[in-house]
């Protein structure tokens, strides 16, 4: 394709991109250096239905002036960015002058909200994308080797974990490990123990989030890995046969090497899911436990009273930079691979 | 909400052709915004009855209304002409001017109003209230009377005491419930059970939180006492499942809104026996406290500033309607109402009692919300024992005091 050609081709997309993709991140970005205007305060009186109260309240007019002067407020640099509730620079420089082993530095580090959410988000992904990868492969063999007739109803029902909206999902699960659900009660009775509850431990409500992060994820890296198995050459495999390959050897170093392609972009696609791991912490009620940094977006512009769309936009954009500093190895293969095919 | 829309929407197509509404509204749109409840579907249910004859109504009730108050209110003109505010809401409202004063409609349309139902802020009423809401005790008085113990508890160490010995006569693990889910929830424990020790969440006149002291240190060790009676499950409490729990006959003293009072004792749901067994009490007090251990909660009306004074007189009268004293009449026990002609009930003696041992109200500051935040986020370590009371209040006032900073309340 010309270059001229190839621009007109591209360009519906490129303006999409620029406009859904690129100038919300930039917006994204210019919020999370500002924080809002100082609150002038005013000293009234409050009556209601259980008496009067002197309390403080924010005058408006002068707040609205304010705001038309400057209506993105007051610029902050980037102190939202390394303020407690975010990279607390100070805190973690005071955590490590003052503690006295790496341990306690690291549960003082792990006492602030960001890292605590990072080091789950981090553990969630490194934890669940190779099992995904697994499961998914194990699962693809396993149905590719069924017969004909049975095919079909086996893809449905290994399908259904991706097809459940994960919050559903993480809901249904959470009644069903609850004290008096299935799972639940069988698990106490098989630990004999009343009192085992995978809500309440911090270990255990990990384990819980990454066992549904896998089940929820696998049918997707199966579905790619079955499509893939498809192509794989027959007369090679049979070349193998005759060569007196195991099962196990044409899998390791025939359609192992085929899937590679594949392999990477569930990889790429798996990390970038699971770093922004959410709806089973909101399913599963899991916040006093474990927090992600999605939670932390969330939970800055919607599960209180107040929102705050800098520190929101701050966390964003790190993690934007978490993501990017993940996929940059597997980019950075990706793109040798394809240059060597080129040559 | 989707739905329910619609289904006023088809409602007052029936009533429009049907029925000429007699609410003395000349012409207008009425829209309402607000939280889902039964009392609130009660009201905006009569408000809606003013429809036809030129005037619109349509009501958005949804759990969700505090996400989306601020945006919908912020336009010009605003997508609701009304919502239906609470303590906490109202000044988040207040703090951007969305909501307008309501001193000229209270005296054209606000005859049968009583005084105290007026919200005044600095002397002009921004709010008319009309139904109270606090947290209080719910008590099993069955298991009470099986484990040995002869009073309804007034304090929470009689509470404490009650649970022991419900448990020690074998009768329940885990006798004890609050709404403790980790967030907003056990941010409203903390805030309650503080005001028990009758101190002040923040320097007088300041912006400057002041729970990181030997009253914040009791209050969390008394909530750490209480949960140890709690189902271990305890962060994932909130009002839903606590009412849940109660009904399976699970729980024998438990701290639940008094809203869900009507619902615990209408039978409906619960196991046999439960509903019979269930006395409703005033908030505990606890220590040497002189208040009872809750904040007083109430729900009204606020009128939107960006909207036509043709609208806002509409919607007033139209919500006026909505909480007449006929409303109240039908819907006695959906509520505590604060209306003239509601009946006391075995459902809304918590709630009254509780008020009338002088709780006090929860706090209408500016910065109250982002506090109530921090407490929601940062005490749940504690009450699992990972970290110190101390260091649980220090993270508390960090968090707020960063989060505060952003919001322009601290230098």
């Amino acid at each position: 394709m010309k270059n001229r050609n190839f621009f007109w081709f591209i360009l519906p997309s490129l303006i999409t991109m620029l406009l859904f993709i690129a100038l919300p991140i930039v917006s994204v970005v210019v919020q999370s250096l500002h924080i809002e205007h100082e609150a002038v305060l005013n000293e009234v009186e409050n009556c209601g239905p259980f008496g009067c109260k002197k309390e403080l309240i924010i005058n408006v007019d002068e707040t609205k002036r304010l705001k038309l002067e400057k209506p993105l407020g007051e610029f902050n640099g980037f102190k939202t960015y390394t303020n407690r509730n975010h990279l607390a620079f100070e805190e973690i420089k005071l955590a490590w002058s003052q503690s006295e082993s790496i341990t306690q530095f690291i549960s003082t580090s792990l006492n602030l909200p960001f890292y605590r959410a990072l080091a789950f988000t981090l553990t969630y992904t490194f934890v669940v994308t190779p099992f995904v990868l697994f499961f998914g492969f194990l699962i693809a063999l396993g149905v590719n080797s069924l017969p004909k007739q049975m095919k079909g109803p086996t893809i449905f029902v290994s399908l259904l974990p991706m097809i459940v909206t994960p919050l559903i999902g993480s809901l249904i699960l959470f009644w069903m490990i609850d004290a008096q659900g299935i799972i639940g009660s069988i698990l106490q009775r098989i630990f004999d123990d009343p009192n085992l509850s995978l809500k309440a431990s911090p270990t255990l409500t990990w384990i819980m989030l990454m066992v549904y992060g896998v089940w929820h994820s696998s049918p997707f890296a199966f579905i790619v890995f079955y499509a893939g198995l498809q192509t794989v050459p027959s007369d090679t495999i049979e070349a193998a046969m005759i060569d007196g390959a195991t099962r196990w050897e044409r899998t390791k170093y025939v359609v192992l090497p085929h899937l590679m392609p594949l392999t990477i972009f569930i990889l790429l696609i798996q990390l970038m899911d699971n770093f922004r791991v959410f709806e089973p912490i909101v399913g599963f009620s899991a916040q006093a436990n474990a927090t992600s940094l999605s939670w932390i977006i969330y939970n800055d512009i919607s599960n209180n009273e107040d929102q705050f769309f800098g520190s929101a936009g701050a966390t964003s954009v790190l993690t934007i930079i978490g993501i990017s500093v993940l996929l940059i190895p597997v980019l950075i293969r990706t793109w040798r691979e394809f240059n060597r095919k080129v040559v | 909400m989707f739905l329910k829309t619609i289904t006023f929407a088809g409602a007052f197509a029936l009533l429009g052709s049907s029925a000429i509404a007699d609410c003395g509204i000349s012409g207008g749109n009425v829209s309402i915004l607000s939280n889902d409840f039964p009392a609130i579907q009660a009201v905006t249910a009569e408000a809606a009855k003013c429809a036809g004859n030129g005037v619109k109504v349509e009501a958005n009730l949804t759990k969700d209304h505090k996400d989306i108050m601020v945006a919908a209110l912020t336009a010009n003109p605003s997508q609701y002409s009304s919502v239906i505010v609470s303590n906490s809401t109202l000044v988040t409202l207040m703090n951007d001017g969305l909501v307008r004063s309501l001193d000229d409609l209270v005296a054209e349309h606000g005859a049968g109003l009583n005084k105290s139902q007026l919200i005044t802020v600095n002397g002009k009423v921004m709010a008319v209230a009309f139904m109270a809401n606090a947290q209080h005790l719910f008590t099993r008085t069955d298991m009470l009377d099986k484990a040995g113990v002869s009073n309804i508890p007034g304090t929470y160490e009689e509470v404490i005491a009650a649970a022991e010995a419900i448990r020690s006569a074998g009768l329940m693990e885990y006798p004890v419930a609050l709404n403790t889910k980790a967030g907003w929830n056990l941010g409203e424990e903390f805030v309650n059970m503080y005001m028990g020790t009758g101190a002040d969440l923040f320097k007088a006149g300041t912006a400057e939180v002041s729970v990181n002291n030997d009253h914040g240190v009791a209050t969390l060790n008394m909530l750490k006492s209480l949960v140890g009676y709690s189902n271990p499950d305890f962060l994932t409490y909130d009002s839903n499942a606590t009412q849940a729990e109660w009904e399976a006959g699970n729980l024998a003293l438990a701290t639940m809104w008094g809203s869900r009072g009507s619902a615990v004792l209408d039978g409906e749901g619960s196991v046999d026996g439960v509903s019979s067994n269930t006395t409703l009490s005033a908030a505990p007090k606890w220590g040497n406290g002189a208040r009872p251990a809750s904040t007083l909660w109430w729900d009204g009306i606020g009128i939107s500033t960006n909207v036509s004074d043709e609208d806002a007189e509409a919607t007033f009268i139209a919500l006026m309607n909505g909480i007449s004293s006929d409303m109240v009449k039908a819907n006695n026990d959906a509520a505590v109402w604060l209306v003239e002609g509601y009946k006391p009930s075995p459902a809304s003696a918590g709630v009254s009692e509780t008020a009338a041992n002088g709780a006090a109200p929860y706090p209408m500051l500016p910065f109250m919300g982002t506090l109530h935040g921090a407490l929601g986020g940062e005490i749940s370590d504690f009450l699992q024992g990972a970290e110190s009371a101390e260091q649980a209040l220090a993270d508390v006032e960090a968090a707020y005091t960063t989060a505060a900073k952003e919001k322009g309340f601290l230098k």
